[in-house]
């Protein structure tokens, strides 16, 4: 546990993993990973392993919370007990309330919600292993669900962190990185309409560093779009070509 | 929130944004009235009553004796809770945090946490022992929008007001002696909202602006311009230049808090 590295970057500037400090970790993504579920998705970002499931739409329950001019967006992100160094508990933490609450937010206003009044959508995510920017890669992959669940959106939202380490701004922060640097920028995107629609930081930055980090997870962003796309269409040639 | 009320009022809102006013006769970057007064609150160790125009934010201390956490042996401990309570709008419910409260502790520990604001080496009393445990709880007590601004201006100002008991050791046990010391607090975050209404951006939303409001976006900054926490709420988004206007009007505008609080 406590055999921290020296330094997060070394003299040739690049990472822990050997990482350039704007190159992203190796992502593999899937999309329909579960057949219950109307829509799945399941991304490795690093050692991140996410699953996410899209309900809907459906019947609201309780009937009460139904909404009569558009559908209901519900979300909720969990983590395995074992997805962590120290077992953490089944129960909810305050944590995990709120990333569900900004998971949501980051999805809502890609999908159109006005296209299925009093009907529900719920999104879950349950992270298998964690590694730094879970919420990140849960919004791609939660995302990836909507869309494979068929549910029409303005734009596909993709999620990347952008952080400080050693006075270097640099690309998806992986979980040592998170935890010993000097700051973390959250950040979705949809990259068509070039909207943001997750923003979080802690740490220390100057606002030049904010602008740098808020431009790099963008490009991040960016990138992973192009494998998140890709890995959709994929599915369908595949069942196209099954079916000839 | 999107009754037949509220979108008559987004089209008068919005109008009014377009000309640079706003509902209560602001401008776009101003804030409503602030009033702070501290030490109300006899039984806590420290407390502070924030007035941020009709919006009412009581914030207290307590503090007692704890463990630290493994990963911080020589550190106290800060924990925020955020209470919603009932009497302070027809919209909330007795019951358990919902997200709302917690999302709104969150952003306000993020504030004071990130920026380092209290010195809590100083609050250790035997490292990976015993440490002191500051609790801050936040009680909104009239709810007119812009609760995150003035939770995080009410406990900071709380902080600040806080004295912690003098202490002995005797036998391995702490005991509390008579007299106090100030709670160590180094850095003063101030968290500055703004709300994107038709595309434009207000600062200090009211409850009717918040009600007509794509999305919002918090941003704590230290006594040296620096930007500590972010947080964006709502349904909506922002444009990347729309972030970066609202850093630079939060940086601006935590530093006109500043001078007027003196801290």
């Amino acid at each position: 546990m406590n055999d921290k590295p020296e330094k997060l970057i070394d003299k040739k500037g690049l990472r822990l993993d050997g990482r350039k400090p704007d190159e992203l970790r190796p992502i593999k993504i899937e999309v329909g990973a579960l057949s219950n579920a109307d829509g799945s998705a399941y991304i490795e970002q690093g050692k991140n392993k996410i699953l996410a499931a899209a309900y809907g739409p459906r019947e609201v329950h309780p009937k009460h919370l139904a909404l009569q001019d558009r559908m209901l967006l519900r979300c909720r992100y969990h983590m395995a007990p074992f997805s962590v160094q120290e077992r953490k508990s089944p129960a909810p933490s305050r944590r995990e309330v709120e990333i569900s609450k900004v998971i949501r937010e980051s999805l809502q206003p890609s999908i159109f919600m006005e296209y299925y009044p009093r009907t529900g959508l719920d999104v879950f995510v349950e992270v298998l292993q964690a590694d730094g920017g879970t919420r990140c890669a849960s919004i791609t992959a939660a995302a990836l669900a909507v869309a494979d669940a068929g549910i029409p959106m303005r734009d596909i939202v993709v999620a990347c962190a952008a952080g400080k380490i050693e006075d270097t701004v640099v690309l998806d922060l992986m979980d040592e990185e998170d935890k010993m640097g000097s700051a973390d920028v959250p950040l979705a995107l949809m990259p068509n309409l070039n909207a943001v629609t997750l923003l979080q930081m802690d740490g220390i930055l100057t606002l030049e560093e904010f602008e740098q980090a808020v431009n790099l997870a963008i490009e991040g962003c960016k990138k992973i779009s192009v494998i998140q796309k890709e890995t959709l269409k994929a599915k369908y040639v595949d069942v196209k070509e099954v079916e000839e | 929130m999107s009754s037949v009320i509220t979108r008559v009022k987004q089209k008068q809102i919005a109008q009014l944004i377009e000309k640079g006013k706003r509902l209560d006769g602001r401008e776009l970057t101003d804030y409503r009235e602030i009033t702070i007064e501290q030490g109300i609150i006899e039984r806590a160790e420290g407390s502070a009553r924030v007035l941020l125009g009709k919006t009412e934010v009581l914030a207290g201390t307590k503090i007692e004796l704890g463990e630290p956490f493994p990963d911080t042996p020589n550190e106290g401990v800060l924990t925020v809770n955020a209470e919603l309570v009932p009497l302070a709008s027809p919209t909330f419910e007795p019951g358990p945090p919902d997200e709302n409260s917690i999302e709104l502790a969150r952003i306000v520990d993020r504030g004071i946490r990130e920026s380092k604001a209290i010195d809590t080496e100083k609050l250790c009393i035997e490292p990976g022992k015993k440490v002191f445990v500051i609790f801050v709880d936040v009680y909104v007590l009239n709810h007119d929008g812009n609760l995150i601004d003035a939770s995080a201006l009410a406990a900071t100002a709380a902080l600040l007001n806080t004295k912690m008991s003098k202490y002995q050791i005797e036998d391995g046990e702490v005991k509390l002696t008579s007299g106090y010391t100030q709670l160590p607090v180094k850095k003063h975050p101030i968290t500055v909202t703004s709300a994107k209404i038709d595309n434009k951006l207000v600062v200090d939303p009211c409850l009717e602006e918040e009600q007509v409001m794509d999305a919002r976006i918090s941003i704590a900054i230290d006594d040296d311009d620096n930007i500590r926490a972010i947080q964006k709420g709502g349904n909506g988004y922002f444009t990347p230049e729309q972030i970066q206007e609202a850093a630079k009007t939060a940086k601006e505008k935590a530093k006109q808090l500043r001078k007027k609080l003196d801290w």
